[in-house]
């Protein structure tokens, strides 16, 4: 080690290399090329997510159970990720859960801001028998509602009952957003 | 000790080259990339020519805007003719470019190889955060609009949650950080600010502010790997591979608890196992761990096992990481600093464990005597952790 401290007056790197622009400098370029690709998918949901969707339309979250392990998937897979065997039992879970996380959101996808900050979180559902540890659970990614930015920061939010906010039966598509959002239960003071 | 039959070649890092990092540059993916390999093959003393095998990262092809682009850039990362192959693992990336051009060498397959990582964020419009609307799940996570913030801002406030740590606790690591950038020549990023810099700037999605993380990057990076018999020969400030790891988790990140990355720490242990190291927060001297976001360095810290869960942030707050502490903690300046050309981000961290542990980080160099160091990236839907320990 002696032998490479003798060396500590380099520094490297040494003169990297290349050329910073600022903003007005790329305009400028020639030869600058501007290209949008003209690209449009349709997903097919699948298997598993197929029957989650259909169910949501019925007001229902549903999900599946692996005949080996015992886990039960929300939202639901075809297979179990742990066992790789079918997973072809679905299975009604309760619409309630509680807060894992929530955040506040006051920029789109696109990084623009927003008009109104829009709260998000996780929800853990209520899972009776879930079988696993206490790192993995069944729950979404979803929307918060009747919840203030306030609850988000002072910690309120996390650990908060909640409950699915359905839309109405004649509204429903069959899409993740059938729920509008989850809203805390009465008992958390939602007006 | 360490023992691991399937290990044909002990293998070394012999050298290292970055380029500038900056919010956009005028170089082409392929300049950026052949600007780097230049500097490390310089420093290694080697010619393409002498260079068997080429492994190339670069991260989403939405950024580059370019389909296969590991192919495109081949030519540029001297590639031509030559055995080549990109890995992909997101962010995780930059440090599973040279996990495979370490195992390139193990496998007794290759004397000699680059390990090159490149990203060019800057082309994408109208900003790169809308290309990363693509890595969003299509049935049910992009009809709820998300931006990719929002993952990391719900993983920091359950980490906040969970570990008792406030934001004014977390903004210490983006203040160091972009400190130590200060003496790197590459940064773009580097700066004096203080706690209150962070909290003041912009919310983007709370509890995550523009100060919390790191910027939109051009950049590239190379490392020489070299067998044993190679490395002796032709140089002395080359440092061993001594442990890699790397894991990856389901993309289900809405079903399991955020406040801690369990892949982090099976693709520590497993790096550690091979390396021998039994005591990772008494052994490692120097750590690169992946800061995207400051909270994410804290994160790291205790998946990489260096500090205990839920006390990172109290540890960095005593000074305890930074580059005159006990355990200096991105001494580079890391992501925060330096700059996020997300690739080419873990393998400067890399080649900032190389530096270190040669002792020619110059300004960077941390005060305490160094031998053993890792460096880690993490990346994709809070799923990947990418692991290498070095040692002299």
């Amino acid at each position: 080690m002696g032998s490479f401290q003798t060396k500590s007056k380099v520094s490297k790197p040494q003169n990297p290399g290349g050329h910073g622009l600022k903003e007005n400098e790329l305009w400028q370029l020639s030869g600058l090329i501007e290209y949008r690709p003209r690209a449009k998918y349709d997903f097919s949901a699948g298997q598993a997510l197929g029957i989650f969707l259909e169910k949501l339309k019925e007001g229902k979250i549903v999900g599946s159970r692996c005949p080996r392990c015992g886990r039960i998937y929300v939202p639901p897979r075809s297979y179990c990720e742990y066992c790789l065997v079918p997973t072809i039992e679905i299975v009604e879970v309760p619409d309630t859960g509680t807060v894992h996380t929530a955040v506040i959101s006051y920029i789109r996808t696109t990084r623009e801001r927003m008009e109104k900050p829009e709260i998000v979180g996780i929800i853990r559902l209520d899972v009776p028998g879930y079988s696993t540890n206490e790192y993995e659970f069944a729950g979404l990614f979803h929307r918060l509602c009747g919840v203030t930015p306030e609850d988000v920061i002072s910690g309120n939010v996390i650990g908060m009952k909640v409950r699915a906010k359905w839309k109405p039966p004649e509204k429903r598509k069959g899409s993740i957003l059938d729920i509008e959002c989850f809203e805390p239960l009465p008992a958390y003071g939602n007006p | 000790m360490k023992v691991n039959l399937q290990v044909k070649d002990r293998v070394a890092v012999i050298g290292a080259g970055l380029t500038l990092f900056r919010r956009r540059m005028l170089e082409t993916p392929k300049e950026l990339s052949a600007l780097a390999v230049q500097q490390a093959l310089d420093e290694a003393g080697l010619t393409l020519k002498d260079i068997d095998c080429v492994v190339l990262g670069t991260a989403p092809d939405a950024f580059d805007g370019m389909h296969f682009n590991g192919e495109y850039l081949a030519d540029g990362a001297g590639a031509t003719n030559k055995p080549m192959v990109r890995v992909y693992v997101g962010g995780g990336t930059g440090v599973m470019v040279p996990i495979a051009a370490w195992w390139h060498v193990a496998s007794g397959h290759c004397d000699t190889v680059l390990a090159v990582s490149e990203e060019k964020m800057s082309p994408a419009r109208p900003h790169p955060q809308y290309v990363f609307a693509y890595i969003w799940d299509p049935i049910l996570e992009r009809p709820l609009q998300p931006n990719l913030i929002w993952i990391f801002a719900m993983e920091m406030r359950r980490y906040m949650a969970k570990c008792g740590a406030s934001k004014r606790d977390i903004a210490y690591v983006s203040v160091k950080n972009k400190k130590n950038a200060l003496d790197h020549p590459s940064a773009q990023a580097a700066a004096n600010i203080t706690a209150d810099d962070v909290l003041n700037s912009e919310t983007l999605v709370w509890p995550v502010n523009r100060l919390d993380i790191s910027p939109v990057s051009d950049g590239a990076a190379a490392l020489v790997f070299a067998s044993e018999k190679i490395a002796r020969r032709m140089t002395d400030t080359r440092v061993w591979v001594e442990g890699t790891g790397w894991i990856l988790d389901n993309t289900h990140w809405y079903n399991r608890e955020l406040a801690y990355p369990r892949y982090v720490e099976q693709a520590a242990r497993m790096a550690y196992r091979m390396a021998g190291v039994e005591k990772p927060s008494k052994e490692i001297d120097v750590v690169e761990p992946y800061d995207p976001f400051d909270y994410k360095e804290l994160h790291h810290l205790e998946g990489l096992l260096i500090a205990p869960k839920c006390q990172a942030w109290r540890l960095a707050n005593e000074g305890y990481f930074d580059r005159d502490g006990e355990v200096p903690s991105s001494p580079s300046g890391g992501l925060l600093g330096v700059g996020n050309p997300i690739a080419a981000a873990g393998t400067m961290k890399t080649a900032e464990i190389y530096w270190q542990l040669t002792y020619q980080a110059g300004a960077r160099q941390v005060k305490k005597p160094v031998e053993k160091g890792v460096a880690q990236a993490w990346g994709d839907l809070m799923q990947v952790g990418t692991v290498i320990v070095m040692g002299v």
